[in-house]
């Protein structure tokens, strides 16, 4: 539903902070792991949840998204799994928006109607599929806003003002801006430029403006949700990079991978949080 | 070109589909730069003066034309049909690539492009690229998967060569898909002043229809050559497919010509029933690197690894307007194995003193099937797409293992 994704915004508005989206890849490194961590993101401080359908090849994506899928493949994860984690992961939690995030093939194979209702089904609020650019819009997006889900689009340093109203055409729940031009988890991008960006952005539409890539630590967070005026930080190869960490020798779960990824977060929040506070004194 | 509205020739429409195959899925960084590619490639084609320049670079560096060879011998050894050979691997590096890499590389001049990336299987479209950069004085870099690297040597070798920097890529299967994932990823992070040369006719639009126009040369001489040999059109045409741009090249001027019999041939690897690299045979209909097309994925819709003992063939997809061509039964796809494809390759090279790349010698496993079914004159053309000398390790190691 978007009401949840348009119900988040709105109460940090009122709070006067920007929110903390965290990405974490769905099955990574196993099911039930991944959904522990999901069940423990909103208290750790993360606003909205992203999660990765996880794909073979995920040609946007750095080599830690990259790692994460196919260590999720690996266990087990298909697009089933994944619903069904959304499914569970809601029996706890009716507030926190989920946005699905990955690659078309996946969803195409599943069946473009059976995936929406299942997805609608599950408890998902929104989708991002990085290989559906506005051109490709009957594909997908429409079905999908005509279902209730939100179709979160990505706006990039290349997208010029000429072609911002058609990438913001069929956009809802929020604006997702790929701060750099680039892969996730590569470069970090420069608050001044990201500034300019998002202010552009806010000229054409009424929509939230997240922003992503490259967004690894609390500082970084901080500059971009003070600096840039975003509303929203993506923190996602950080967080992916945080559980490969925690992981033992043979790659499986360690008692210390929930730990790690929401000692991650916590430290983040406080870097959002902090923002909007200092911006407001 | 006698293009009617009834033609197979008017494709794709103007959003890059060819029926419901083809189009632009690809992450929005890349989109303006296709549109603008798009824009940069009409151009060039309305111009004459682009045309006049590609000829000039493809009569006297490519070699063109090649030659239509009449294959006396192999058609003595198969009683049937009278055999041709296209013979693109007579051309400058070796391989019909170089083609589409002239083509292409005239169009990243226009658009004032100095840094080349490719992707590449076998070598041979790396190395038609790193040949054509070091002639334009681009700089180029060529992403190549790391198991490739290891069974194609003497084509990395070749590329450095040449003054190409040749990236080896360790993620995923280490095979030509990957190599084309991290070719996209290059151009996603230096989209101001890179230009991305796909070797096949696969990719976003406009690439399935660009690659095409640029190894359209390969039919349309086939066409004279043989009214001048013959005084008629071939009966029928085989080439072998991997994402098929040597096909579609031999194919496309003939599609209209509606008697012709038209056979592209995959790589079926180890057996269809085993690991393979036939997406028409064993795949469905999916989206990757930026199109719709058959492709070799499991119930969840993840890629599969190909396999094949040729490096050119072994993709898990293949160029949109072949899903097109395949689905309307206008070209038949057949598959040979690995072991047939050794078996042609020697027998080509005993009997014609020409040792074919691994890649045509799939097709010529298919002649080899179809040459003694038709009558003496049935005319039958297969394109010899490129030169055995990169495969011979391998065929020597594979020998040695069959012993």
């Amino acid at each position: 539903m978007t009401a949840r994704i348009d119900q988040r915004f709105a109460d940090l508005a009122r709070e006067g902070r920007a929110g903390l989206v965290t990405f974490i890849m769905a099955g990574d490194p196993d099911y039930s792991t991944s959904l522990a961590i999901a069940k423990a993101l909103p208290g750790a401080g993360a606003d909205i949840i992203e999660l990765g359908m996880p794909f073979t090849d995920p040609m946007a994506d750095g080599p830690a998204i990259q790692a994460a899928g196919l260590r999720a493949l690996k266990a087990g994860q298909n697009m089933l799994k994944t619903l069904e984690l959304v499914r569970d992961f809601r029996k706890t939690d009716s507030a926190t928006p989920i946005v699905l995030m990955g690659y078309y093939n996946p969803i195409y194979v599943y069946g473009v109607e059976k995936f929406l209702k299942d997805a609608n089904a599950a408890g998902v609020d929104g989708l991002i599929v990085v290989d559906l650019p506005p051109e490709e819009d009957e594909e997908l997006c429409i079905p999908a806003m005509q279902s209730g889900l939100a179709f979160i689009r990505l706006a990039t340093p290349t997208t010029d003002d000429k072609r911002l109203p058609a990438v913001l055409k069929n956009t809802s729940g929020f604006v997702y801006y790929v701060s750099i031009t680039g892969i996730t988890g590569a470069a970090t991008p420069e608050t001044s430029k990201v500034s300019g960006a998002v202010a552009r952005i806010k000229r054409h539409t009424k929509l939230p403006i997240a922003v992503g890539f490259g967004v690894r630590t609390a500082e970084h967070a901080r500059g971009i949700a003070e600096g840039a005026g975003a509303d929203a930080v993506v923190v996602g190869s950080a967080l992916v990079d945080a559980v490969r960490g925690s992981l033992d020798k043979d790659g499986r779960a360690s008692a210390h991978t929930v730990q790690a990824a929401t000692a991650l977060v916590s430290t983040l929040a406080s870097g959002v949080k902090s923002a909007r506070r200092m911006a407001a004194e | 070109m006698n293009v009617h509205p009834n033609s197979l020739r008017n494709g794709p429409d103007d959003r890059g589909h060819f029926g419901i195959y083809g189009g632009r899925f690809v992450a929005e960084t890349l989109m303006p730069l296709i549109l603008e590619l798009e824009k940069a490639y009409n151009d060039a084609k309305a111009d004459p003066a682009f045309h006049a320049e590609m000829n000039g670079y493809l009569t006297h560096y490519v070699g063109r034309p090649s030659p239509l060879y009449f294959a006396e011998r192999m058609t003595e050894h198969l009683k049937g049909a009278k055999i041709y050979f296209k013979r693109e691997e007579l051309n400058h590096t070796g391989a019909h690539k170089v083609n589409n890499v002239l083509g292409q590389i005239m169009v990243a001049r226009r658009m004032g492009k100095k840094r080349i990336i490719a992707e590449t299987g076998a070598g041979m479209h790396g190395v038609a690229t790193a040949t054509l950069c070091a002639r334009f004085g681009l700089e180029c870099i060529v992403y190549m998967g790391a198991v490739d690297v290891e069974r194609q040597k003497p084509n990395v070798f070749r590329m450095k060569m040449l003054g190409a920097e040749v990236r080896p890529v360790v993620s995923g299967s280490k095979t030509l898909k990957d190599a084309m994932n991290e070719a996209l990823r290059d151009w996603v992070t230096n989209v101001s002043d890179t230009f991305y040369c796909i070797g096949t006719v696969a990719g976003p639009h406009p690439y399935p229809a660009m690659v095409r126009d640029f190894q359209c040369v390969i039919g349309r001489e086939t066409r004279e050559q043989m009214m001048a040999a013959e005084g008629r059109l071939p009966d029928s045409l085989v080439a072998c497919i991997g994402g098929g741009s040597n096909a579609m090249g031999l194919f496309h001027p003939f599609l209209d010509d509606k008697d012709i019999e038209i056979y592209g041939v995959e790589a079926a690897g180890h057996g269809l029933d085993k690991q393979h690299a036939a997406s028409i045979a064993g795949g469905k209909p999916g989206v990757l690197h930026g199109n719709r097309t058959y492709l070799l994925m499991d119930s969840d819709g993840q890629i599969a690894e190909a396999h094949s003992i040729s490096a050119g063939l072994d993709y898990p997809g293949i160029g949109p307007e072949h899903a097109w061509l395949s689905d309307m039964g206008r070209v038949k796809f057949l598959s040979a194995t690995d072991d047939e494809a050794v078996a042609a390759l020697q027998l080509c090279s005993k009997l014609e003193g020409i040792i074919p790349a691994l890649e045509p010698a799939h097709a010529l496993a298919q002649v080899m099937r179809l040459a003694p079914k038709k009558p003496k004159d049935h005319l039958m053309v297969i394109n010899i797409s490129g030169r055995g000398d990169k495969d011979l390790d391998a065929v020597a190691q594979y020998l040695e293992t069959k012993k």
